[in-house]
């Protein structure tokens, strides 16, 4: 594993707010270069509005988000990004390569189109993700799973250095879920840096080496052994969570309010 | 040959011309406004021309094309703006905001028009044609204009075609990769207005909204690609405008702008209708293909079944004859995958007795192969 001692992403003091809401209160991250981190929380922590928000596809009322030390506006071409699943109109007229493609139109520039170079680029990350014999179909008759790993395909394309995926595991079969997080880790491998908003309290110690514990504000982070302990999680998650200390692992019952 | 004739009318050429330029800008322009689910914007956008219209025509002091088009661009992109404006700083939703700029701007419209008609200017005849459309008034200093809005349009869509396809499937990710999104989600929206101003003339602003919404609506039926369906919205756009204004040359009186939109309505009704894979009658065709495909299975299956364990022909079917079991039994029996031998005193449902030849035996076990392969 390449891991050295950089900062790939660093956030300093962000606030967003909804309808005079707090859905972020004072945020201060760092997450160094190379690993795979998970941001964790209950429903409503605002892990998804953190991604957006560092993206700048949300508002925040106060904060800066750096890339490697320097502004995200002057490194966005660094940064790779695998939105949810939901948040486009699958019935949109296009072929599965086709939306691959669109991850090089910013590289492309104003006027240029897509020629023969973007194809072949486009079909290569297809095949990473599995997905070549499917290039040509229509992203309406794609399955959950598939329509998530042509997400991740756009983004591989982009070939950044950070990248951010919003539930990339949410609602996609077996077969999908190994597949992906086998190419987030080869891309670990390659020093790149993941930052994975998940939901699955279960497969957290086994995919990421560093976490980011969040309920508004950041619970706890740091790598994922000495974060991920029962303390932390009752303080992330209040009494939504039963926890079972067995051993060496956290298991989790599916929370009840009685039980 | 009267119809031949026609073909050399002045104005027939003028109407003809004019409204296929108008299918021309709209279906394209609409197939992106569709997309954005932004069908209603252009009824919208449509209704507040009819205040630039008025304005045109006070500040020019006569119905002067001109003046008149650049006053409902004005005043439809202002109220496309103001539209935007709400939908993203207030917690109006987008139907909401719609209803509000659309209400609002025809009503100063009809006001100014009123006070137009009432103010005894001589040259303001027909204005309150820009309502409906008044086809035959179209002279070919208009076309040129039209034309030029049109192929204005056309090219900035060519150029920008990328950066308005990503923008329209998936703005959140363009945004990321450095696109200016709001710069080509206003382009996108005003753009919407010069569809609108190429069609004052010829359907008028009440029943412009659908010159944007059917072509494109009917296009999506067709096709799989977003270049394709502009090309087809494009076409049936053409088509629509074009059989309008000649059956109205042919007919004599009718008026034109409601020939060109219920001419788009047909074609989107034949293809919402047939267009394969996403047409009623596809679906409909396809789930009873299911239905016989899975009856067969199942009258196979149990009819071995049946037979295996009690190793003679079956008397009474164990399921209910109804139609589609009935018609699963013909199509086994014309395949040769089962017999039936008639005992004339039994009613029909009863009486026959149904028994698997070979080649039917054969065909069971494959289905049971490959049911047992599914399930384990």
């Amino acid at each position: 594993m390449v891991r050295d001692e950089r900062v790939a992403l660093s956030v300093n003091d962000l606030t967003v707010s909804y309808h005079s809401q707090p859905v972020l209160w004072d945020i201060n991250i760092d997450i160094p270069s190379g690993v795979m981190a998970g941001i964790v929380g209950p429903n409503g922590a605002g892990k998804s509005t953190l991604i957006k928000s560092l993206l700048g596809l949300v508002p925040s009322l106060s904060g800066e988000a750096f890339i490697d030390g320097k502004s995200y506006k002057s490194q966005r071409k660094r940064v790779g990004y695998v939105p949810q699943r939901s948040s486009v109109d699958w019935d949109f007229p296009t072929t599965a390569l086709d939306v691959v493609t669109m991850g090089l139109y910013g590289r492309l520039g104003w006027f240029k189109r897509p020629g023969r170079k973007e194809r072949e680029e486009s079909l290569e990350a297809l095949d990473m993700v599995g997905m070549r014999a499917l290039a040509d179909r229509q992203i309406s008759q794609l399955s959950g799973g598939q329509q998530q790993r042509v997400f991740l395909a756009r983004a591989l394309v982009q070939k950044a250095d950070v990248y951010f995926l919003d539930e990339p595991m949410a609602g996609v079969d077996a077969t999908t879920e190994r597949a992906i997080i086998d190419i987030l880790r080869r891309l670990r491998d390659e020093g790149k840096t993941l930052i994975v908003v998940h939901h699955d309290l279960q497969t957290v110690r086994r995919y990421f080496d560093w976490l980011l514990l969040l309920n508004v504000s950041v619970v706890a982070m740091g790598n994922v052994d000495d974060v991920f302990t029962a303390d932390n999680l009752r303080k992330a998650y209040g009494g939504q969570i039963a926890l079972l200390d067995d051993s060496n692992s956290l298991m989790f019952a599916a929370s009840k309010r009685d039980n | 040959m009267q119809w031949l004739s026609i073909l050399h009318d002045y104005t027939f050429q003028n109407v003809v011309i004019g409204a296929a330029l108008l299918g021309l800008i709209s279906g394209p322009l609409g197939s992106f406004a569709v997309l954005r689910r932004q069908s209603l914007l252009g009824d919208a956008i449509s209704h507040a021309a009819l205040p630039g219209v008025c304005l045109g025509f006070i500040i020019a002091g006569s119905r002067e094309m001109g003046s008149i088009i650049v006053g409902a661009m004005v005043t439809g992109a202002l109220a496309a703006l103001l539209m935007l404006v709400l939908t993203r700083m207030s917690r109006l939703k987008t139907d909401a905001s719609i209803g509000i700029c659309l209400s609002i701007f025809f009503a100063i419209g009809l006001v100014l028009l009123t006070y137009i008609q009432g103010s005894n200017n001589a040259s303001q005849g027909g204005l309150e044609s820009f309502l409906f459309g008044q086809a035959a008034a179209t002279l070919r200093s208009d076309l040129w204009l039209m034309g030029g809005i049109t192929l204005f349009s056309l090219t900035l869509l060519g150029a920008l075609w990328k950066q308005a396809k990503l923008v329209t499937f998936d703005p959140e990710f363009a945004h990321t990769v450095g696109l200016p999104v709001s710069l080509i989600e206003v382009l996108l929206t005003t753009m919407v207005t010069l569809a609108v101003v190429v069609g004052l003339q010829m359907v008028g602003v009440v029943l412009m909204a659908a010159m944007i919404v059917a072509p494109a609506v009917a296009a999506r039926q067709w096709s799989r690609h977003l270049g394709a369906m502009v090309f087809i919205a494009a076409g049936v756009g053409v088509v629509s405008g074009v059989s309008g204004a000649s059956i109205s040359a042919l007919s004599r009186g009718l008026a034109t702008g409601p020939l060109i939109i219920l001419s788009a309505s047909i074609i989107v009704l034949i293809s919402l209708a047939i267009a394969p894979q996403r047409g009623l009658l596809w679906g409909l065709l396809q789930h009873l293909r299911q239905v016989s495909q899975l009856r067969r299975r199942q009258i196979l299956y149990t009819l071995y079944k049946t037979q295996s364990t009690r190793d003679q022909e079956v008397h009474n079917l164990p399921f209910r004859l109804n139609f589609s079991a009935a018609i699963a039994l013909w199509q086994l029996r014309r395949k040769g995958f089962l017999v039936s031998q008639k005992t004339p005193c039994l009613p029909m449902s009863a009486g026959n007795r149904w028994l698997l030849t070979s080649l039917g035996v054969r065909e069971a076990q494959s289905v049971m192969a490959e049911l047992n392969g599914k399930t384990t």
